[in-house]
């Protein structure tokens, strides 16, 4: 068994296509390795214990609460954050489509909501409405910007190759 | 959170050889409540020994027509695969009745079974708690107990065991393999959790030194009819005030066999053979699943604010058993409960 002390140990993840290397603690959260080491902070800390969902980040392609994960445990990984996810001039369409169903107000949930729907458009279970509405339930709102997230959601699962409108 | 020395198994003998000798190590798989638990200081483990690399991630068909599933396979793998969605419907449903699709993809089958309970008083370390500190005291008994135990519970403890996916396993009949120093052996999910009694800090009957391996289905009934309808305070993302997992085969109208399990009433998922030999060879109508309700509920005690759960439990049953009778399923997306 490899033991390593409790002091810094190393990790090198892919985030968004880039090979980044950090000597952290055992006890960092991937949330808190992106935001403090990697100063990648539209990743958000909302509750810190799995219940908002707006650190949301996808890792090895699959949505994740990154607030819940040791980063040591996913060394080797690759992790996609917002600042992965289109560009000003080049909105990902889901991007594009929150801007134009008003599925935000604040803002602050908004990386994680992204995410999430990114997660589950690739999982490829939620069609309806109501399905929609359940597999995003992992993400909070608290300016209840909800039925323009499910309306945002909706467009892009029926048109997935729309062009993005600017 | 506090310091802790982490270490990465090679192997199930060195995660086992670590955990005999090191009695403040703790195993590291999805960690979606084991990291929560050291955040609130109430789990503090002087060692963390990630076993993600161990090879216990397969789905795999067993010679008997059943399914042995990896202690390391998530939560959302294993409510898509096939295999769980044909022929085990009810564990797929149960699994999509919990947590989020965040936590599902990081959660596993053995964290999933080991999860701990969500009593407030538990996760308060300011608090009393006979489960976090021996001894204590139980603040809940007669405090805020809303969420807390109807069946089983004991004076030193009233909490209810938190997951959605071991109703399911309760209802199918399980076997959780796990492995020590002397070897592996199995234990079936009905002796696997146990009843707080006056030792609730020990939750299941794993000794310290051991590994869950992972789970044996056995083979799915043919024409198995189900429901899981899970009874919350909002419509998702919500631990079970009552849940029922119900299988049912049924013989022109005749029940030929009946598995009922409950969530969210117990220190453990809660099951009476007993009492679901009393529908077998029976029509099934409303008032055989009413008073196979009663007597599934016939030892159920009230704290002071969870009366209202003896009721909800008793309708819960009755109304997911119909849903079984009538294959008519309760959606876990669509929440109208027919």
């Amino acid at each position: 068994m490899e033991v390593r002390a409790n002091t810094a140990l190393h990790v090198t993840l892919t985030i968004n296509g880039v090979e980044r290397k950090a000597s952290i603690e055992p006890c960092v959260t991937l949330l808190d390795l992106l935001r403090e080491k990697f100063d990648l902070t539209g990743t958000k800390k909302g509750c810190d214990h799995g219940q908002c969902g707006a650190c949301t980040v996808l890792i090895n392609g699959k949505r994740i609460n990154s607030c819940l994960v040791l980063a040591v445990s996913r060394d080797g990984s690759e992790i996609t954050t917002i600042e992965g996810i289109g560009t000003a001039n080049e909105l990902h369409p889901l991007q594009d489509a929150f801007v134009r169903h008003d599925a935000l107000q604040c803002g602050y949930c908004t990386p994680g909501q992204i995410c999430s729907a990114i997660g589950l458009i690739s999982e490829g279970k939620a069609k309806t409405r109501d399905e929609i509405r359940e597999a995003m339930s992992g993400n909070l709102c608290r300016c209840g910007a909800y039925i323009g997230i499910v309306d945002a959601i909706e467009e892009v699962i029926a048109a997935p190759r729309r062009k993005t409108v600017r | 959170m506090r310091r802790f020395e982490y270490l990465r198994a090679a192997s199930i003998d060195q995660a086992i050889e670590r955990l005999s000798f090191d009695p403040g190590a703790k195993l590291l798989a999805g960690g979606t409540n084991l990291v929560d638990l050291m955040k609130y200081d109430v789990a503090c483990p002087t060692t963390i020994i990630d076993i993600n690399d161990l090879p216990l991630g397969d789905i795999k068909e067993t010679s008997d027509g059943g399914l042995r599933i990896g202690a390391l396979v998530t939560n959302s793998d294993l409510a898509f695969h096939p295999v769980i969605e044909n022929r085990y419907p009810l564990l797929a449903s149960a699994i999509l009745a919990g947590a989020s699709a965040q936590l599902r993809n990081a959660a596993t089958v053995a964290g999933n079974l080991l999860q701990r309970t969500r009593c407030s008083y538990f996760y308060d370390v300011m608090t009393p708690c006979n489960k976090r500190t021996p001894g204590s005291g139980c603040p809940a008994r007669n405090g805020l107990n809303r969420n807390h135990a109807i069946l089983g519970a004991s004076q030193d403890c009233v909490a209810t065991h938190p997951s959605d996916m071991c109703v399911a396993l309760a209802a199918i009949g399980t076997m959780i393999v796990v492995q020590g120093p002397n070897g592996a052996r199995s234990i079936s999910l009905a002796d696997f959790h146990r009843l707080p009694g006056d030792t609730p800090e020990q939750d299941t009957t794993l000794r310290n030194n051991e590994i869950i391996l992972g789970i044996e289905l056995p083979p799915a009934p043919e024409f198995q009819r189900y429901s899981y309808l899970k009874i919350r305070d909002r419509l998702s993302y919500a631990f079970a005030l009552v849940s029922a997992a119900a299988l049912l085969t049924i013989d022109d109208g005749v029940i030929s066999t009946a598995h009922v399990a409950l969530g969210g009433v117990a220190h453990k998922p809660w099951r009476d053979t007993a009492a679901e030999v009393v529908l077998v060879g029976r029509p099934a109508s409303r008032g055989n699943f009413h008073q196979f309700a009663s007597m599934l509920l016939s030892r159920s005690e009230a704290l002071s604010q969870n009366g209202f759960k003896i009721e909800l439990a008793r309708r819960t049953v009755v109304r997911a058993l119909e849903q079984a009778a009538s294959r008519t399923p309760q959606s876990q997306s669509d929440k109208r409960v027919h």
